[in-house]
């Protein structure tokens, strides 16, 4: 029987998670070194640009994971991903505008600027707390994590699921949304929270602090890829799997299905949260657009790209569509939404296990061996 | 012939021709021509006296007339007299216009021009004649806006006249229009009796003069005056909720025509199609293409649409069906994400090929304007229309799936596959079929929001998630549960909506149904029996 300390190193010992976190590790080394060591003017240099770039790819990957979690694993489709990623960019971008302080347009000690403009005296209750680094850190854990905890508790309990859930949960993103967009909220309308200067002392502008950020989101990546890890070898994962699969029969057996989802649910908004709290500062913006539906569905379609239920085939995913997104947008912007809808159809379609269902399958074909690692529904 | 006879037969005619001209002169200084001239020669008394002299001759010219004296646009050539209007006084040579004919006399200096000089007794006096006239014209509906103008304006000489007036009057909208006017000048004079008439009234006027009354220094007057006001109050209260009822069935039936389509596609079929907002806005775009082929007939193209916004849309249907949805039967979630896709390259088709800035969407004639019920309740027409039209696609669809052979092998397809194909129902057409219905309903809706919302590349998304929440808010499956949703859930937003404002009762009522769903995961009114067992 394994105990708690082999539950979260289980996966280490697992070959597709020691290639993971190898090659991420390896990136991030080779990135570091022709940032910093290359001259600036050689080919190889990659400029402090392309590394908040790719900082922002990451942060998508692991927001990707996070919807495998659930999407491949526990098969829900949350078409409302990116309301628990935007919480999260909420929760440090208050916090980032707290750090501003009286350097804001306004010159205001407390209030941000958007207050100010609003005429507002005094800061709302729930911007208290947020000048200290770590209480916004816990929120940004909080605010997720509680909403998916109260969101899934109702859904969970009536059994709300499939295509339900999916429609209520786009539903949820819509109206986190419109209510964003009202100034009276309190976190900036429209046009949300910006205009930041400076993350625990570090200048946000400077190179050094980009490099941070990016090698803070590669290791978030390869925390969160290996809880996501531990929790699908668990029982408890197996018991999701089972979940997915027969949810009527697995609560036949005896198992609190509810509970697993909701455990499983919640892990997963979390993990959404820290991707969009790492966001945030390499973007320098967190506004109400993140919470748009269309956002929450594109990150789906990463997950599909890449294939679902194994993890790294939504890293994988969301790498390669966010870099075709910013090739497409640079050279035909027309073009994009094109080629995104081709690939939500022609993934469906053609690839409904995605890349890695490729890869599984010439690995298959070289080994010979019968019967797949993971089962997909 | 004798002499004696023709002598007498030519004093006979002089006498005669002698009496025709005193009687031409005495007509001639009250035609309207001499009461002209003699205005300008009046003094300042005798003026409202011949104004009103001159509105009684009925001639057609006197409103104008009296208009141009109430401006001091009534001048007389100082060397000729002749009498002209003022067409344009700025600068130094005015516009002028002959008075009597109305002919155009070019400009002549300001210098030459004596102008009829007014005070503003005089004024005052010439608007009450002129509110008189116009409650004299033939069109009931110009007497009805003159007597409405009259409301809290009647002072003592003009409510003779309106007691004259009401004599004769016999349309009886006038009739009461002129009452209550009458009223008011007598509650102002502390009639207490008078306050009993007013006391029906929605008039905003009416209401100003019973709040003045109820200040008044008679307590009786006061006392009945709060009554009366009390019973407007509570009629207009009804008035108004029946406005927000409305408003809430037009926008529910909005929601109803969005989603009746889906809830043929997804509820009859179970395919979930995120292009089912695309193509309501194909429909939309349908119409603005046909009010460009037949330019200057809005309302034929509009009619014209109909048709054809459910041809195209049914068409696009077929096509999404045939190339992605057939592949990917048993699996709903991957069938959101590929019509996902769907509903993004006919956006972006959309704003290739037409434009990505809004359409106009010319709305006929017939289709603008309201309805006015009384004072405080008036119905836009379009909206009428579009509530009349969901009705109107409803019933078709109900018709459609119980009636026909298309309805009943839909549902037999739907409730038990193998068993409806081995009984010699050909399935995949009946796949087809159905969701071409589908499709060209969500067409068929595209047109009439063309007529109230902005026809752009996003009309679709602003529908889909409205669609899909009144779907799973009826009951999926269920086309009558989908239009009491819609319907209500309309209402609910209307009602939400005065004090919490647009978003924030969007965003209530989208909490609402999510709550909702949480309790009855099945909808309002969920399927029975085996198909439950989904």
């Amino acid at each position: 029987m394994a105990t708690s300390q082999t539950w979260l190193l289980r996966p280490f010992q697992e070959r597709s998670t020691q290639l993971f976190l190898g090659v991420l590790f390896a990136a991030m080394v080779v990135v570091t070194f022709l940032h910093l060591f290359m001259p600036e003017d050689s080919a190889l240099h990659v400029s402090a640009y392309t590394v908040t770039l790719l900082g922002k790819y990451l942060c998508y990957a692991l927001l990707a994971v996070a919807v495998d979690l659930v999407w491949g694993y526990l098969g829900i489709l949350s078409l409302g991903h990116g309301a628990f990623f935007a919480l999260g960019g909420y929760a440090m971008g208050m916090y980032l505008m707290r750090q501003i302080g009286d350097r804001g347009v306004y010159g205001d000690p407390v209030l941000p600027d958007f207050m100010v403009f609003l005429n507002w005296q005094e800061l709302p209750w729930y911007w208290q707390g947020f000048d200290m680094a770590w209480f916004a850190f816990i929120m940004v854990l909080l605010a997720p994590g509680l909403l998916a905890l109260v969101f899934g508790f109702l859904a969970f309990r009536s059994r709300v699921t499939g295509v339900y859930l999916s429609i209520i949960t786009q539903a949820l993103t819509f109206a986190l949304m419109l209510a964003f967009f009202r100034n009276e909220m309190g976190f900036g309308g429209n046009n949300g929270l910006t205009d930041f200067k400076d993350i625990l002392g570090f200048d946000l502008r400077s190179d050094a602090t980009r490099l941070g950020l990016f090698l803070a989101t590669g290791i978030a990546l390869a925390v969160g890829y290996v809880v996501c890890r531990a929790i699908v070898t668990s029982k408890l994962g197996r018991v999701s799997v089972a979940c997915r699969d027969a949810e009527a029969r697995t609560r036949f057996l005896g198992y609190r299905v509810e509970r697993v989802q909701l455990f499983v649910f919640v892990v997963s908004a979390m993990l959404a949260g820290v991707a969009g709290a790492l966001y945030v500062p390499q973007v320098g913006i967190i506004n109400p657009s993140e919470f748009s539906p269309l956002f929450s569905i594109e990150i789906v379609v990463w997950v599909a790209l890449g294939g679902r239920a194994t993890l790294y085939g939504a890293v994988i995913g969301a790498l390669l569509v966010n870099y075709a997104k910013t090739v497409f947008t640079g050279i035909m912007p027309d073009a994009w939404l094109f080629a995104l809808g081709a690939l939500f159809v022609l993934v469906t379609v053609f690839l409904p296990k995605g890349i890695a269902g490729l890869l599984q399958k010439r690995r298959q074909k070289d080994d010979d061996q019968p019967g797949a690692q993971e089962a997909t529904a | 012939m004798s002499i004696h006879r023709l002598l007498a037969r030519m004093v006979l005619a002089v006498c005669l021709a002698l009496g025709a001209t005193l009687a031409n002169a005495q007509a001639q200084t009250n035609a309207p021509e001499a009461l002209l001239k003699r205005l300008v020669e009046a003094g300042q008394a005798e003026k409202t006296d011949l104004l009103k002299a001159l509105s009684e001759t009925g001639d057609e010219r006197a409103r104008g007339w009296l208009e141009a004296v109430r401006d001091g646009k009534l001048a007389m050539i100082e060397d000729t007299g002749a009498l002209v209007i003022v067409v344009n006084n700025r600068g130094r040579n005015w516009q002028i216009a002959d008075a009597l004919t109305g002919e155009d006399l070019g400009e002549m200096s300001r210098r030459d021009l004596q102008s009829l000089r007014v005070n503003n007794a005089l004024r005052a006096d010439i608007e009450g004649i002129l509110s008189v006239i116009d409650l004299t014209v033939a069109d009931p509906g110009q007497r009805l806006d003159a007597a409405r103008n009259l409301l809290g304006e009647v002072n003592e000489a003009l409510a003779t006249q309106l007691q004259a007036r009401l004599q004769v009057e016999d349309n009886g909208q006038v009739r009461d229009m002129l009452t209550n006017a009458l009223a008011i000048y007598q509650v102002e004079q502390g009639d207490v009796e008078a306050v009993a008439t007013l006391s029906g009234s929605l008039n905003p006027t009416v209401r100003a003069a019973l709040n003045n009354a109820v200040n008044s220094d008679d307590p009786a007057l006061a006392a009945a005056a709060e009554e009366a006001l009390a019973s407007i109050e509570q009629k207009l209260k009804l008035n108004r909720a029946a406005e927000t009822l409305y408003f809430g069935l037009s926008l529910g039936s909005v929601l109803v025509l969005a989603a009746i389509g889906l809830a043929i596609t997804f509820g009859v079929m179970g395919v979930i199609n995120m292009a089912h907002g695309e193509l309501i806005m194909l429909g939309a775009y349908t119409t603005w293409g046909m009010q460009q082929l037949f330019p200057g007939q809005p309302g034929l193209a509009l009619i014209l649409s109909i048709p054809a916004g459910f041809l195209v849309a049914a068409l696009a249907g077929i096509a999404i069906e045939r190339s992605v949805i057939q592949y990917l039967k048993g699996r709903p979630l991957e069938t959101l994400l590929a019509t996902f896709g769907i509903s993004l390259i006919l956006q972006q088709l959309v704003r290739t090929v037409i434009s990505p800035l809004n359409r106009t969407v010319v709305t006929p004639e017939w289709m603008s304007g309201s309805i006015m019920v009384n004072e405080a309740l008036s119905l836009t027409l379009n909206r009428l229309y579009v509530i009349g039209f969901a009705l109107v696609v409803f019933a078709g669809l109900m018709l459609i799936m119980r009636k026909t052979r298309l309805g009943l092998e839909v549902r037999a397809v739907t409730q038990n596959r193998a068993m409806a194909r081995s009984m010699g129902i050909k399935a995949t057409k009946v796949d087809i079929m159905t969701f071409a219905l589908g499709s060209g309903v969500a067409g068929l809706a595209g047109v009439p929001l063309s007529q109230i919302t902005n026809v752009g590349p996003n009309l679709g998304q602003n529908y889909i998630i409205d669609s899909f929440m009144v779907v799973v808010f009826g009951g999926v499956g269920n086309l009558w549960g989908t239009l009491i949703a819609g319907l209500s859930l309309g209402t609910i937003n209307q009602l939400l909506e005065p004090w919490a404002g647009a978003v924030l009762a969007k965003i209530m009522v989208l909490v609402l149904i999510i709550l909702f769903i949480q309790k009855c995961p099945r909808g309002l009114f969920p399927q029975k029996g085996r198909a439950a067992e989904g």
